[in-house]
């Protein structure tokens, strides 16, 4: 494919250009003038994005840095709809979710994207594998317990499945998570500082796993992280700063 | 997994609050279950028990205690009426509206195991002739469980309650002797024997807790015969009733009866010196009712009552206030128990900020964390309202030892009363109303921020 490309490219017109542009980069997402300010306590405004552009490609796993309180969590929430941005389209899978009514973004949230917190991830009344189901109950669609059992068994935890949070370790509890957040087949999977709370020795372990995870399955991955050593290991790794043009950082 | 088994979860979840709140509400249904089938039980039985016969004739006074000694064996007798009266009924001028007359004489007990039930002087009609109550498959009629009714010239003869049977431990064929008064704790003069020839069925009325013995030889014991105008062969000049009880020196010939020699006649004790407590009239028509209780009334000093016309009175008057007061008292003790339910589950509500933030990450709608949060209420309620119900039932059966041997009424635990049902629905409005302010809590939570939130 990438021969017939260059034979189109030596003749030398534009359109085969395009098109190798389109293979290379399908876009999963895309923001566009993305603008979002918190009020502060004395009423001044405190711009925390300022995003002219941020694309990520279907399948692609970039890992985003940036100093604590830099904006990157709520980079997140803005791309998962959990917050609005003040202006700006952010376009995930084609859909501009900025246009979408909350309920209609809660909807498209449980559907298509899925997250995964720094940690205490899990509800603490449900065990690992009603957790992992509970991801499935948002979404208007049938349940499959099934899928949910084998993801379970993907990220290693097949002999725990009827624990309870407390019973697991924070590293089982952040696996547990990702096999929720991969429970309803997302397209983008945003993970905010996934081993933040885990100890030194575990953390490649359940990056490791979101890593493969997402690549087996197509998901696109946007994982923030402070961390160097976590974003040595990506090809595409950003500065949120880089792209984040804001004059003022919050403390 | 529902948004129900979410709710269900977190009320386990939170188990010994969420435990002592059902509870609460528990206790504040099973009160009102109790005023509930008590209150029906007691309606349906006194209304029921004086439902055999249209009228009863006694001396004038209080009409409610004419139908409380003659029907339910509570309260004293008033004066008693001539047996004359009576004939006039069985056999006289009122006879062609009179279906069945049947005499009722009071004024002795027996007493055994610290208990003292009434004893009756009637007629054999009393089982033959009347019923005790009336429901969808008709009249229902008095049944022996054992032995057979007593016969008229038969004057030693006696029938008892069922109840009487239970805890006296009398069998068909045993002989037991009436004490003279019917005040459990005056030392009453120990009558002559009567022979227990059956036992009833139980009937469910206070006729349970009675014994009734053969009138003519219920006028021959000590004491129950009037001074004879003319004759003074068997009275011998003390007034009927609750007067000085005979010694020794009473002629005890004419009735000096037992079972073993036999039924060798005795001579009645003549009309003159009779009297009855009450007459218990069943006419030919209702349309009867007033004719004799005008000609009653105009004619005599006696007067005639409609036993459940006084009851229902008594119920609407006297009942019917005191169980709508308690019923107010019970239902507000649930309305308690609901606000309750609405602090457990608001104080949960910061504890749980992360809980909902987390499900709202994953996609849930604003209004489904606020359904669930509402579910948690209609649970709760529904919970300790069932649990209400049975502990409910289980206070009425407890009680009901206690009730049968002060009032012969039987409480069923499985009584269960139609208003029960209006508490279901009611109580899945009360809960949705007091856990409005917590879902609307869910409702509100920021997301963004209870994420970061460290919990």
């Amino acid at each position: 494919m990438t021969g017939a490309i260059r034979r189109r490219h030596a003749a030398g017109t534009a359109l085969p250009l395009v098109l190798a542009y389109m293979l290379y980069f399908t876009p999963m997402l895309q923001l566009r003038d993305v603008k979002k300010s918190f009020v502060q306590p004395d009423g001044e405004p405190l711009p925390v994005l300022n995003v002219a552009r941020f694309d990520v490609a279907v399948g692609e796993q970039v890992v985003v840095r940036g100093p604590s309180g830099g904006g990157k969590t709520t980079l997140l929430h803005v791309v998962a709809g959990i917050s609005t941005a003040d202006s700006g389209t952010v376009l995930v899978d084609e859909v501009d979710i900025t246009r979408l009514p909350e309920s209609g973004r809660d909807l498209f949230r449980a559907r298509n994207i899925g997250y995964v917190f720094q940690t205490f991830n899990l509800l603490a009344a449900f065990t690992a594998l009603e957790n992992v189901m509970l991801g499935m109950t948002f979404t208007g669609r049938n349940r499959e317990p099934d899928w949910a059992e084998h993801l379970l068994e993907r990220v290693g935890l097949s002999d725990r499945l009827h624990y309870r949070p407390a019973a697991l370790s924070v590293g089982q509890q952040q696996r547990v998570a990702v096999a929720r957040a991969l429970a309803n087949r997302p397209r983008l999977l945003l993970a905010d500082e996934p081993t933040a709370n885990i100890d030194p020795g575990h953390q490649q372990q359940v990056i490791d796993l979101i890593r493969q995870t997402c690549e087996e399955q197509s998901v696109a991955l946007v994982l923030v992280t402070h961390s160097d050593e976590v974003a040595a290991q990506f090809e595409r790794a950003e500065q949120l700063e880089a792209f984040n043009q804001i004059s003022v950082v919050a403390p | 997994m529902s948004l129900w088994k979410i709710a269900w979860r977190s009320l386990r979840q939170r188990a010994l609050a969420s435990t002592l709140t059902g509870l609460s509400m528990a206790l504040g249904v099973a009160l009102v279950v109790t005023v509930l089938v008590i209150h029906g039980v007691v309606e349906r039985q006194f209304s029921g028990d004086a439902q055999g016969y249209h009228l009863i004739v006694g001396a004038s006074g209080g009409k409610l205690q004419l139908v409380l000694n003659t029907v339910y064996h509570l309260s004293q007798p008033i004066e008693n009426v001539p047996y004359s009266l009576y004939e006039e009924f069985a056999t006289g001028r009122f006879a062609e509206w009179t279906t069945v007359a049947v005499p009722y004489c009071l004024g002795d007990s027996y007493r055994v195991a610290g208990r003292s039930f009434r004893v009756v002087g009637t007629t054999p009609d009393m089982f033959d002739k009347l019923i005790y109550g009336r429901d969808e498959q008709g009249d229902k009629r008095y049944q022996f469980a054992e032995g057979r009714n007593f016969h008229k010239d038969a004057f030693f003869e006696a029938v008892i309650g069922s109840v009487v049977a239970r805890q006296s431990g009398l069998k068909v064929g045993d002989p037991f002797n009436p004490t003279h008064g019917i005040d459990d704790k005056s030392e009453g003069h120990e009558h002559d024997a009567f022979t227990v020839v059956g036992i009833l069925e139980p009937t469910g009325t206070a006729n349970d807790r009675a014994l009734f013995v053969n009138l003519e030889g219920f006028y021959l014991l000590d004491g129950h015969a009037k001074v004879a105008p003319e004759d003074d062969e068997h009275g011998d000049g003390d007034a009927h009733g609750d007067a000085e009880v005979h010694e020794g020196s009473h002629d005890h010939d004419a009735h000096d009866h037992n079972e073993a020699e036999g039924h060798r006649y005795i001579e009645p004790l003549p009309r003159a010196q009779c009297e009855v407590t009450a007459i218990l009239l069943l006419l030919g028509s209702d349309l009867y009712v007033e004719n004799i209780r005008r000609v009653v009334n105009e004619e005599h000093m006696y007067q005639t009552v409609a036993p459940v016309r006084e009851v229902t009175i008594l119920l609407d008057t006297l009942v019917a206030p005191i169980q709508l007061i308690l019923l107010v008292l019970t239902v507000m003790i649930v309305v308690v128990a609901s606000i309750s339910i609405l602090v457990g589950i608001y104080n949960s509500m910061s504890e749980r900020s992360r809980d909902i933030a987390v499900m709202r990450a994953l996609g849930a709608s604003r209004s489904a964390v606020m359904a669930v949060i509402l579910m948690e209420s209609v649970l709760l309620a529904l919970c300790g309202g069932v649990a209400g119900i049975l502990l409910g039932h289980g206070l009425v059966g407890l009680a009901n030892p206690l009730v049968v041997a002060r009032t012969g009424i039987e409480l069923s635990v499985t009584q269960f009363d139609l208003q029960e049902l209006v508490l279901i629905p009611g109580l899945i409005i009360l809960a949705s109303v007091v856990g409005i302010l917590p879902a609307m809590t869910a409702y509100r939570t920021d997301v963004a921020k209870s994420l970061s939130a460290s919990p």
